[in-house]
């Protein structure tokens, strides 16, 4: 147990503090520091997917007024970092398809857009491989997978296991490529003065980006500073930089003293930044007559690129969601020429639990048990992954309480059993989860000011998630003092270090942080300092983590209606009852949970980027094709939470919020939209093409 | 961007000797499409002539009982004018379903006419594409195709026409006034545009340095008309697939009716074949299947867009029930 | 090639200089220093750039400066007045209908103009008849359906427009 704050400010539905900022537009993302003559960055990218570029041309755009320089590969700064994403302009290589292979900075966008265009590149190209089962090579199996999972697991003898079923299922899931797309675009404003660099990074997390520029740049990460008080959204693609901070920091570095602004196009949003990768699930379900789990199965197949590997960890839900004796996962990757996948909310869970938990729903019905009766018929003891008790652990609570704020009992239970106006209509369920992470390495100040004002400091992100006000509510009460007494500080290198917005991690690891400091700034100089008494504390080792399994958990139910002459697809309420701990603040948590499950509501039914497998790139790269669910497609969403802290976590006995909305949803919506139709579509996104006939 | 000059034009006639003369000049209006094709690289004028101050935003009654539209009356001008609402609904319908508030607010009735075909491989100036460079090849063909074309494409081009206005302008047998450098034409919208045959470059019939000054429409159909767009989103999206249709009914039998597809062809598709099956006719469920099949046999799919004709069969029907009383309308049972 | 131009940004007159090139969006946050319209995806596809010009809400990214010489500018930093914030920006606070925040300042232009819109009788895509348009949560959900939020902050985003219609 830790011990637990003594909530007055926690708990409390206050609003969001930057609000007021923000909606005058006022609140300054990178973009929009106010700078001396800053000049303007464009980049030039491959037109070819593999190769090398045999020639750059760039006297057109050297004679533009304007042009200050043309960066290339036989001009650009070496860089000290192996990775393959970050090594730009190393080199004539051209990796994938939109590779930044120059870069030109003018006085104003529009030169510096036109020059880009003038510059003149040749290439000599080599054939390519973009999709999973092109590539000759064959499929890859990484040594571990992201966040430090094992590759593969083997428990039991599933194969065995479907053998003796009396109920199986055997299917293959299919999830689309996605992107991240947060409204801002990733951006990188760099100026070198001396040996000093200080960047404005569109970026949830200013250490994880000091550390990475200083690594490439060979610096002392001490000589760089990266600010960034707001962040216009990121999901994790700006969990860490990424080329365009690369070659802006470069260009920057050579011509010192001047500012150089990038923000990438929306198109480069699609190739530059990361995105979740293209994967098909095999998900094997084995069960006893009355529906207990004797076997699951999850065999990952994902694209990723040659130059970086990145393993999503697709099937590590499957491994702990369910009790079952006999479990196998893996995880396999195609190795492309595309770009670089990164992290998008929920990496590994978003996925996995599309396919999981509509197998579930598929084995339900085969079954012939109630999916939520089947979910609680196979709820775990511990943890069937580790063996660890769950440190609390309240899925079936969620699912009981959720069908009945839903009226999930209302259903008949047969497929197209139900039709108005001409739409048919169905209702689903979803398991959702999320790991309770809280990662180490961070610290805060609390300082007293004067009158009875307190600046805490730490150098977290808010990238929309209400981090400016959950953390000064945190540090309220463990200061013992009221909210409007805080003064907050974060988004900067020059802050006591903090770890990433990401992981849904953020408040349990700096909230630690602040706690700590707090306490200790009350043991030292109680409840009556003088101005500037100062406490710095480093939060506490997470020795929950060694000792339990520590999860979040909630149950997603959807309406949904389709068209019986077009096959249109409207999800009229989503509703989602989660497992999250105790919250801190009810308006911007429930913001966030409802955003994650619009999320998923915008995977299931319209996010997919398609890959053109001769061009080699993303065919529909822009908001116009590549659809993210709009304010029409949005109708009724809630979300609500059990409110019973864990007191093992976190001092606030928080779980993670970010993340656990955009889990399950995508199954949940499926599941309905079976219900509703008789057809079970197993690929995403479910467009109305799946259901005409 | 390459550069260009700028001009604001002051009357209609030298806009258009301008833009006739030059042949790298275009005209301005709203800018929704043309300022969004700059940026692609897709459109690179060296001169713009703009022509939103020739004060064209007049609807006006006509003495036949129609209705002239100045040319650059806006999108949501036009949608809300109560004439239109009153007396032409398909026409507000087509408009409200097309774009966002904010486009509407620029748009104008003639440049949402002569917005560019849609494709996304015409908008990647990286790409390959016939309509952008001759010659050059349509990756459509084999590539990412969802959104084109089953009716009266070509090898060389696949795309569709997008706009909601010119298929429901189509189905009310508008008419455009055209200035040319040698005056004054009238051109049918149902005559506007062009398939793409062997020179996809050309979307419409319309010359270089042609303006289209007014679109009129003649007196009211009359019957009942319903605009409905199928589209991936619920708002702010291209449609899949459209139907503009108007139905007088009389006794039961299906007195006179006009039908357009949106989002199936290089331009709006006047579903002739269709008409004539269910005129005179009485509209059970299976004419209305007989008149949708009759129109969409010479469809032609690719990988990726054969939901196309079940889904504007299925609309088209989903449409005409509606508007002929429900004919054959499914029971609700909940 | 390059233009003098006048805006009235936010009620205030401001001569610029432009390329022909210049979109008002980039004539506003690169040349005036005016940042609260955001640039999103300088295509028209999102809605984060949109501003009232001459009282109508437009995208920004597609009206080059030159064309809207002499125009009425508002941006979301020009719509409260002295009494503070406007009230669909107090609403929007009230609500909590953003997050990131960097699609709100064209959202609540967005808003704003829907108001004015349906006041004035415009009708929308889910308008019955030709009625006069009420203020139902799928009249707001349609006509907002120009500015995208990623964060999914459209249920108070129509709760906030809605609050202030009534």
């Amino acid at each position: 147990m830790t011990d637990q704050l003594t909530p007055n400010a926690i708990g409390r539905d206050v609003a969001r503090a930057d609000g007021p900022l923000k909606v005058l537009g006022a609140a300054p993302y990178a973009y929009d520091q106010p700078l001396t003559d800053p000049l303007y960055l464009c980049t030039v990218d491959a037109t070819v997917v593999r190769g090398r570029v045999a020639g750059v041309d760039a006297s057109a755009a050297l004679a533009m007024d304007g042009v200050e320089l043309v960066l290339t590969h036989e001009n650009a700064p070496e860089l000290s970092t192996e990775d393959g994403e970050l090594r730009v302009l190393q080199s004539p290589e051209v990796h994938f398809r939109g590779q930044v292979v120059a870069a030109v900075v003018a006085t104003t966008t529009e030169v510096a857009a036109a020059a880009a265009g003038a510059v003149v590149v040749t290439y000599d190209t080599e054939p390519f491989a973009v999709t999973a089962g092109s590539d000759p090579a064959g499929l890859h199996a990484p040594e571990k997978v992201n966040a430090g999972y094992p590759t593969d697991t083997d428990d039991g003898d599933l194969d065995a296991a479907v053998a003796a079923a009396a109920f199986t299922v055997d299917e293959e899931y299919t999830t689309a490529r996605t992107h991240n797309n947060p409204l801002e675009p990733h951006t990188t404003v760099a100026t070198w003065t001396g040996g000093d660099l200080h960047v404005f990074e569109a970026s949830q997390s200013v250490f994880g980006a000091r550390r990475v520029l200083a690594g490439v740049f060979g610096l002392d990460p001490e000589r760089v500073r990266v600010t960034c008080p707001y962040v216009g959204g990121g999901f994790g693609s700006k969990g860490s930089p990424h080329a365009g901070a690369v070659v802006t920091v470069m260009a920057a570095r050579m011509l010192p003293g001047r500012s150089v602004k990038f923000a990438l196009t929306r198109r480069q949003m699609f190739r530059l930044v990361g995105y979740r990768p293209r994967m098909t699930q095999r998900v094997r379900l084995a069960a006893a007559p009355d529906g207990t789990l004797t076997g699951v199965g999850v065999d990952v197949v994902q694209e990723s690129a040659r130059i970086k590997e990145y393993a999503e960890q697709t099937a590590v839900a499957a491994r702990m969601m369910y009790a079952a004796p006999n479990r196998r996962t893996s995880h396999r990757l195609a190795l492309l020429d595309i770009p670089v996948p990164t992290w998008m909310r929920a990496p590994g869970e978003a996925p996995g639990m599309f396919a999981l938990e509509t197998a579930i729903d598929e084995l339900a019905a085969r079954v012939g048990i109630d999916p939520i009766a089947l979910r609680v018929r196979n709820e775990p003891e511990r943890d069937p992954a580790t063996g660890k008790p769950f440190s609390s652990r309240h899925l079936v609570d969620c699912l009981h309480e959720g069908a009945d704020r839903f009226g999930w009992y209302d259903r008949d239970p047969r497929p197209r059993s139900r039709r108005v106006n001409g739409w048919l209509v169905g209702y689903g369920v979803a398991a959702s989860t999320y790991p309770a992470y809280r990662m180490p390495a961070n610290s805060a100040v609390v300082r007293y000011t004067a009158d009875d004002r307190y600046r805490v400091e730490i150098g977290a992100s808010d990238l929309g998630t209400g981090a400016w006000t959950a953390l000064a509510q945190i540090a309220a009460d463990a200061l013992g003092v009221p909210q409007d007494s805080i003064d907050l500080a974060i988004g900067d290198t020059r802050l006591p270090r903090a770890t990433v917005a990401g992981g849904s991690s953020g408040t349990a690891s700096w909230g630690t942080a602040i706690v700590e400091a707090a306490r200790a700034f009350r043991d030292k100089f109680g409840r009556t300092p003088e101005p500037d008494d100062e406490v710095f504390a480093d939060a506490p080792e997470n020795t929950a983590a060694k000792d339990f399994a520590l999860h979040g958990y909630g149950a997603q139910f959807a309406e949904v209606r389709v068209h019986e002459d077009t096959g249109e697809i409207r999800v009229p309420r989503l509703y989602g009852m989660f497992d999250a701990g105790r919250v801190i603040n009810p308006r911007t948590a429930r913001s966030q949970l409802v955003g994650g499950m619009t999320m998923g509501l915008s995977m299931a039914l319209h996010e997919d980027s398609v890959m053109d497998t001769a061009l080699g790139h993303t065919a529909n790269p822009d908001l116009g094709e590549y659809h993210i669910a709009a304010n029409a497609d949005v109708h009724e969403i809630r979300a609500d939470w059990l409110g019973i802290p864990d007191e093992r976590l976190n001092p606030m006995g928080s779980k993670g919020i970010g993340e656990i909305g955009i889990t399950g949803t995508a199954a949940a919506i499926a599941n309905a939209a079976h219900h509703a139709t008789g057809v079970r579509v197993r690929e995403l996104p479910i467009t109305l093409d799946k259901f005409l006939r | 961007m390459k550069p260009f000059a700028y001009r604001r034009a002051t009357d209609a006639r030298s806009a258009v000797a301008t833009v006739a003369a030059d042949p790298d000049a275009a005209f301005l209006a709203g800018g929704t499409n043309l300022v969004d094709h700059l940026k692609l690289g897709v459109a690179c004028p060296s001169l713009l002539v703009d022509v939103s101050d020739l004060a064209a935003d007049l609807v006006e009654h006509l003495p036949d009982g129609g209705l002239r539209i100045g040319a650059g009356t806006r999108n949501s001008d036009l949608a809300a004018h109560p004439v239109v609402r009153a007396h032409y609904p398909l026409l507000s319908e087509a408009l409200l379903s097309g774009a966002s508030g904010q486009l509407r607010n620029a748009a104008t009735t003639a440049g949402n006419l002569l917005q560019r075909t849609r494709c996304g491989y015409f908008r990647d100036a990286t790409a390959p594409c016939n309509k952008r460079e001759p010659g050059s090849g349509c990756p459509a063909v084999a590539g990412h195709n969802r959104h084109h074309a089953i009716l009266g494409a070509s090898p060389d081009c696949v795309a569709t026409h997008p706009s909601d206005l010119a298929a429901a302008m189509v189905a009310l047998d508008a008419t455009a006034v055209v200035l040319g450098p040698d005056g004054e034409r009238r051109v049918p919208i149902g005559g506007l545009y062009r398939l793409p045959g062997d020179d996809p470059t050309r979307d419409t019939v319309l010359a270089h340095g042609e303006l289209i000054t007014a679109v009129e429409l003649p007196a009211p159909f009359g019957g009942r008309a319903r605009y409905r767009k199928v589209r991936d989103r619920a708002s702010f999206a291209f449609a899949l697939v459209s139907v503009a249709a108007a139905v007088r009914m009389h006794d039961g039998v299906v007195e006179d009716l006009r039908l357009v597809f949106g989002g199936l062809a290089h331009r709006p598709w006047r579903a002739a074949h269709a008409e004539d099956a269910l005129r005179g006719s009485a509209p059970t469920e299976v004419a209305l299947r007989a008149a949708a099949d009759a129109e969409l046999l010479d469809a032609r799919t690719l990988s990726g867009n054969g939901f196309k004709v079940p889904l504007a069969r299925n609309t088209l029907v989903s449409v005409l029930r509606e508007l002929t009383d429900g004919a054959a309308e499914p029971e609700d049972d909940a | 090639m390059e233009a003098d131009i006048t805006l009235r940004v936010d009620g205030e007159d401001r001569k610029v200089t432009v390329d022909t090139r210049t979109t008002l969006l980039d004539a506003l946050r690169d040349r005036l220093g005016v940042t609260a319209p955001k640039k999103g995806c300088d295509h028209g596809q999102c809605g984060s750039c949109t501003v009232l010009v001459d009282g109508r809400r437009v995208v920004s990214c597609l009206s080059l400066a030159v064309a809207r010489d002499g125009a009425e500018v508002t941006t979301a930093a020009g719509l409260a007045d002295a009494d503070g914030p406007h009230p669909v920006q107090r609403a929007f606070v009230a609500n909590d209908a953003l997050q990131c925040g960097f699609c709100t300042p064209g959202q609540v232009c967005s808003a704003v103009g829907v108001l004015a819109e349906v006041k004035a009788g415009w009708p929308s895509a889910v308008t019955e008849g030709d009625a006069a348009p009420e203020l139902t949560d799928a009249e707001v959900r349609e006509r907002m359906s120009g500015n995208l939020c990623r964060c999914g902050a459209y249920p108070g985003i129509v709760a906030a427009i809605r609050e202030v219609g009534a």
